[in-house]
């Protein structure tokens, strides 16, 4: 595979996200009319990311560290291409497979099989592509024996088994970790994180978002420190975690 | 082939909108697929129920309505044609609407085309409405409405309410992440629009100071005849009404498409 260590595999320019929130919360429509006709509607401005300046490059194990509400989440979803900021710039190479929430599409009626297509293709990846793979995945999640029952048959280890296979069953570009995964029992977690690092010699980029400093340290060698929206350290991930255990420490 | 997101370098947002649902045609085929297999999952008679609601409700209006309006002919093949239509609508229309807001927590997680919930719930009234038609024959053989080769032009009927109901879909999804209430008005404006609409009863009965409300512009008509005269009336619709209702479920279409795109990228902000 071609290197391209020297560009930067996510690029973000003066990236800003501002949610408006209503001061008081509007329950419904006609309140809306009533108040918009009073010019009663007053939000206030919550910027979530400031002015973020970032590159990552290819093939690195990036950290993101912060308190609760810095913006950890928000700066994620712009990297996924779920937000779309107000302002900046935005570039990423490669695809990106979140692993966020595991089996967030499941069906509960479905059949473990039948989940498999519809995880699948909610990822983006065709039918023909998820029907190469169904046996590895199948493999990977050991759910022998269910395969043909309903999803909610099955138990909750098993439900993140599958839905960690089906994510992970093709090597992304691009892998978002949010927070330390913890997928059913010791063995599994064991296989995860092999998979994960079988990942990462390939030269999958991936972004590790987590409160965990030693696994920050032993993970990644760059990191920034994020919180009131603004990235308030960028740099070697020791350096970084001082920063913060100096400022958010008790 | 490496895929670039480059947020300076977007293709026409509407364009955009449209290439990504083609890319994500297989996705639509699953949530398609996964909305008809769980909707009667635990139920004995399962999909059969598609094809018995709207002949339950024909039944009813059969026998309520049957002798009031003499002057239509095989009632229970006139109203099950316009029901059928009918319930294409109302049921695609809401369906879009609930799919997005369950859809949320999804569009939260991972990048999807904005309209993925939107077409399929077009797709699923797809499948339920060519279930339905089946019943709709047999019962015009069972009655002895003569049927004729004008039924033919049924798929260019099906093809004009699924632009509009696509439509009106996207138009009340871009409304409905702001305001939930408008699923519920939604609801009271469809039974409104439907017994205003002549479906159940005949056009003939309509006085002729409420014809331009009911009728002339009402689009739903136009989109009912078009279904209706080639099946029940074995007659090709004129050609002012063919020619109306393309250009209504056309412009509804285009309209909702170019909406709901330039809304999409704030939709996140407010599910």
């Amino acid at each position: 595979m071609q290197s391209h260590s020297s560009i930067p595999i996510i690029l973000l320019q003066a990236v800003s996200v501002c949610f408006r929130i209503p001061q008081e919360p509007i329950g419904s429509f006609k309140e809306y009319v009533i108040r918009f006709l009073q010019n009663n509607v007053r939000y206030h401005d919550f910027w979530a990311l400031r002015e973020i300046n970032l590159e990552i490059l290819q093939g690195e194990t990036f950290g993101i560290i912060g308190p609760n509400g810095a913006g950890k989440s928000t700066l994620l979803k712009v990297i996924a291409r779920v937000l779309v900021p107000g302002s900046g710039h935005v570039r990423v190479r490669g695809k990106v497979a979140p692993l966020l929430e595991l089996g967030a599409g499941f069906h509960p009626e479905l059949t473990g099989r039948e989940n498999i297509f519809l995880n699948g293709t909610l990822l983006g990846h065709k039918h023909r592509e998820i029907n190469n793979r169904l046996e590895q995945i199948l493999e990977f999640a050991q759910v022998d024996g269910f395969v043909d029952s309903p999803l909610r048959t099955y138990s909750s280890g098993m439900v993140a088994r599958l839905g960690f296979a089906v994510a992970t069953a093709w090597e992304p570009e691009i892998l978002i970790l949010d927070e330390t995964l913890s997928v059913g029992d010791e063995s599994f977690r064991g296989k995860c994180s092999k998979r994960l690092e079988e990942f990462q010699t390939k030269g999958t980029t991936t972004l590790l978002v987590t409160h965990d400093m030693g696994l920050a340290q032993s993970k990644c060698k760059r990191a920034a420190l994020l919180y009131q929206g603004k990235i308030q350290h960028l740099g070697p991930v020791e350096d970084v975690v001082r920063t913060y255990r100096e400022r958010f420490s008790v | 082939m490496t895929t670039i997101y480059d947020s300076n370098k977007r293709r026409p947002i509407f364009i955009e909108e449209l290439i990504g649902i083609i890319h994500y045609r297989d996705l639509i085929f699953q949530l398609v697929r996964r909305d008809i297999v769980t909707r009667y999952k635990r139920s004995i008679l399962g999909v059969a129920w598609t094809m018995l609601n709207p002949l339950g409700l024909m039944i009813v209006l059969t026998l309520v309505f049957s002798n009031l309006f003499h002057s239509i002919h095989q009632y229970p093949a006139y109203v099950l044609s316009g029901l059928i239509a009918w319930n294409f609508f109302s049921q695609t229309t809401t369906a879009s609407m609930s799919l997005n807001v369950w859809g949320g927590s999804l569009l939260h997680r991972i990048y999807l085309p904005r309209s993925s919930f939107t077409v399929s719930a077009i797709g699923t009234g797809l499948v339920n409405l060519v279930l339905s038609i089946p019943p709709l024959v047999i019962i015009m053989l069972i009655i002895g409405t003569p049927i004729r080769w004008t039924i033919l032009l049924l798929p260019y009927s099906i093809l004009l309410l699924a632009a509009f109901a696509l439509g009106i879909g996207l138009l009340l999804s871009s409304w409905a992440t702001s305001f939930p209430d408008i699923v519920e008005m939604y609801q009271i404006a469809l039974i409104a629009w439907m017994y205003l609409t002549p479906i159940i009863y005949p056009q003939d009965i309509i006085p002729v100071t409420y014809r331009l409300f009911l009728v002339d512009l009402n689009p739903m008509y136009y989109l009912i005849q078009v279904f209706r005269l080639p099946v029940y009336d074995g007659i090709l619709p004129p050609l002012h009404i063919l020619l109306i209702a393309t250009g209504i479920a056309l412009i509804t279409f285009l309209l909702g498409w170019i909406v709901f795109s330039k809304n999409a990228d704030k939709i996140i902000y407010r599910i």
